[in-house]
């Protein structure tokens, strides 16, 4: 094990998967001498050259297009797109192209590449900048959609996007970057597809992905500790596919959920979270299922706003202390 | 002057391509084949000319109007109209239709509905080749309609910043659905695009199936040598858009001016002219390219759809868990008491 950012986590394994693959190269804006507009691909240029870490113009659509292309020839490129904001330029190229090769020609190509991306606001970056929109991407079949919460997953599902023979849309976050973590020093790539149960607890079920499972939970250690509610914690980690067994399971043990997002709550990924704890658990909740979401505004600049709009630990607080109110649980 | 020995060739192929199209029209009216249809009636020495000048190393990426590239790439008809048909034996298994005709082996990487689409793929295509220092060459066929849009622009700066092995066949068959060039292209000029990519651009005579295959020939040359190329044939569509429009938006002299300039006619006269192609000769062309397309269409009939327990094989190449298998009318998870 060792100590490091999420940052250097996502550094270091693009680093081994190029040193262990010579059909994995990376491709993107600013990604070489600019050395990454968040610093995720510094040093990559010096060590592995232009062929292999390609800066493009801004040509979103172009290269992304491009990259798929390669893939059908049986490359395995690393898009970088600077924020996810900007995927909406190759929207076509994602949902049109990457996402039905496969299946639309009957199996005879597969396009074998990561979509690298950073959501999230917080930032004071405004409206355009600043948005939560895997949900575009989660609500394709033909892709997988991946998003860590924290510097082991995001070492272990790189390895198993770039490894994994589908186009794989690697959420990162702003606000994670500089978050530190243990990760593990062998190479050994995770389980798409599978969520994790980050805290195990009775009283209910907290689920979220990103920097919403990552602020879950840090309030669950923090409630447990301070008041001693036991809350359970679920990582999604994947969003296509999404593991429902999970969340049905621990909602059946908790009787009591609440859903964290970073994205507006209307038709959201919560709302997904929601309607597969009505299919699955429905005679087992004490309490409707609760779910912390952004405001449905445009993300504003000015700090005082665009922290209001934002889902904080205090509004996770007050979710859990409501539910648990509900079903006549808290302490 | 004699024909060049390939012409008896390519006029088969060319009269192969308008056979199929009529065949596939027909079927489309008697609902053997659904959704869109469009066909490459008027544009067979286009098609006949750009794939001729092709190695069968090469690569193609086409638009949706894309019958007469499979068959002018070798693909067995019948697997062609078995896709048509939505059948187990088509190209892509009755998955693509009429729109997505891929065939891995004949290096034809589809077949794409979303104009433009393939223009970005193809150029990846063409970097992929680059990258590992391959000899093949990428064409990608579009038509005029798709210069006005962005991955049009997108992909050519990037194929002539990175030198990629790449030749953009627009076949200008002056109308995109209904709109004329004119209509819709600031410079209707379409090779000349090329120059704000310091590219080499070039227009052809659609309709003379030995010019397109010069052209085709030494612009595919060049694309070897990292020169990527602008290439444009002008011809004609001798019928409506798609199979089920009937192009009222024409005039009589426009319909009688295509079909003066009917580049399978021109040919014909051409091989007559030569003396390379007799009356009996012709009658005999007529009757084994027909046989061939019937037999495409016995094949596709005979062909078997696609076992619907086979839904959800195309999934993922990579199985993961978890993946969501699901009709539209069973649960998430088993209903208690159901």
């Amino acid at each position: 094990m060792t100590v490091m950012s999420y940052r250097q986590a996502i550094n270091e394994t693009l680093r081994s998967e190029m040193l262990r693959d010579d059909r994995v190269f990376l491709i993107g804006e600013e990604i070489g001498i600019f050395e990454g507009s968040y610093k995720i691909t510094a040093g990559l240029l010096a060590e592995f050259g232009e062929q292999r870490v390609r800066d493009t113009p801004i040509s979103e659509e172009g290269f992304t297009g491009a990259a798929i292309g390669a893939a059908m020839l049986g490359l395995r490129p690393v898009v970088e797109l600077m924020t996810i904001n900007f995927s909406l330029l190759a929207l076509d190229q994602i949902v049109n192209h990457a996402a039905k090769i496969h299946g639309m020609f009957g199996g005879q190509r597969s396009v074998p590449m990561v979509i690298r991306t950073p959501g999230g606001g917080g930032q004071q970056l405004g409206a355009t900048h600043s948005q939560n929109v895997e949900l575009y991407y989660a609500f394709v079949p033909g892709l997988k959609v991946v998003a860590p919460s924290n510097p082991a997953d995001a070492k272990a599902l790189l390895l198993a996007a770039i490894r994994d023979d589908d186009p794989v849309l690697f959420l990162e976050n702003l606000a994670l970057y500089n978050t530190k973590g243990d990760v593990p020093d062998d190479d050994v790539p995770g389980e798409i597809g599978r969520a994790a149960v980050t805290r195990a607890g009775s009283d209910l079920t907290l689920i979220g992905y990103s920097r919403m499972a990552s602020l879950g939970l840090s309030v669950a250690e923090e409630l447990a500790a301070r008041e001693g509610i036991d809350a359970e914690v679920i990582d999604l980690r994947s969003l296509r596919p999404l593991d429902r067994d999970t969340i049905v399971e621990s909602v059946r043990k908790t009787h009591a959920a609440v859903v964290l997002e970073d994205d507006w709550l209307t038709y959201g990924i919560g709302a997904e979270i929601a309607a597969t704890i009505s299919d699955g658990a429905f005679d087992q909740l004490d309490a409707p299922v609760r779910r912390v979401a952004m405001a449905e505004v445009p993300l504003p600049y000015a700090k005082s706003l665009e922290t209001a709009a934002l889902p904080s630990a205090a509004d996770v607080e007050t979710a859990i202390r409501q539910t648990l109110a509900a079903v006549g649980r808290l302490r | 002057m004699s024909a060049p020995p390939d012409l008896l060739g390519h006029y088969r192929q060319m009269l192969l391509i308008r056979r199929f199209g009529e065949r596939a029209a027909r079927a489309y009216t008697e609902a053997k084949i659904g959704g869109y249809c469009h066909l490459n009636l008027g544009e067979e020495a286009t098609v006949v000319g750009l794939m001729s000048a092709l190695d069968p190393s090469d690569y193609v990426f086409t638009n949706y109007r894309e019958h007469g590239y499979a068959l002018a790439r070798g693909i067995d008809p019948g697997r062609v109209m078995a896709e048509l048909y939505g059948r187990s034996d088509g190209v892509s298994k009755g998955w693509g239709g009429s729109m997505h005709l891929f065939d891995a082996q004949a290096r034809l990487l589809g077949g794409y509905g979303i104009v433009g689409g393939q223009l970005p793929l193809a150029t990846g295509a063409a970097l992929a080749i680059a990258y590992r220092g391959g000899q093949e060459v990428v064409l990608c066929h579009l038509g005029d309609g798709t210069t006005n849009i962005g991955a049009f622009h997108e992909s050519l700066n990037l194929a002539a910043l990175w030198k990629l092995p790449i030749v953009y066949a627009v076949v200008n068959n002056q109308l995109g659905m209904g709109t004329t060039v004119e209509m819709s292209s600031a410079e209707p000029e379409l090779h000349k695009r090329a120059a704000a990519y310091r590219m080499y651009g070039e227009r052809v005579d659609g309709n003379d199936v030995v010019a397109v295959r010069d052209a085709t020939a030494r612009a595919v040359a060049m694309a070897r040598e990292g020169k990527p190329v602008l290439l444009e044939t002008v011809s004609g569509r001798l019928r409506g858009h798609s199979v089920v429009d009937p192009a009222a938006y024409r005039t009589k002299e426009e319909v009688a001016a295509l079909r003066e300039a009917d580049p399978l006619l021109a040919l014909g006269d051409r091989l007559r002219e030569a003396g390379t192609l007799s009356d009996a000769d012709q009658e005999k062309l007529e009757q084994s390219v027909m046989a061939e397309v019937e037999a495409a269409v016995a094949f596709a009939d005979a062909s078997a759809p696609p076992d619907v327990k086979t839904l959800f094989d195309y999934n993922y190449a990579t199985t993961v868990p978890n993946d969501l298998k699901r009709l539209p009318g069973q649960p998430l998870f088993a209903v208690a008491g159901a």
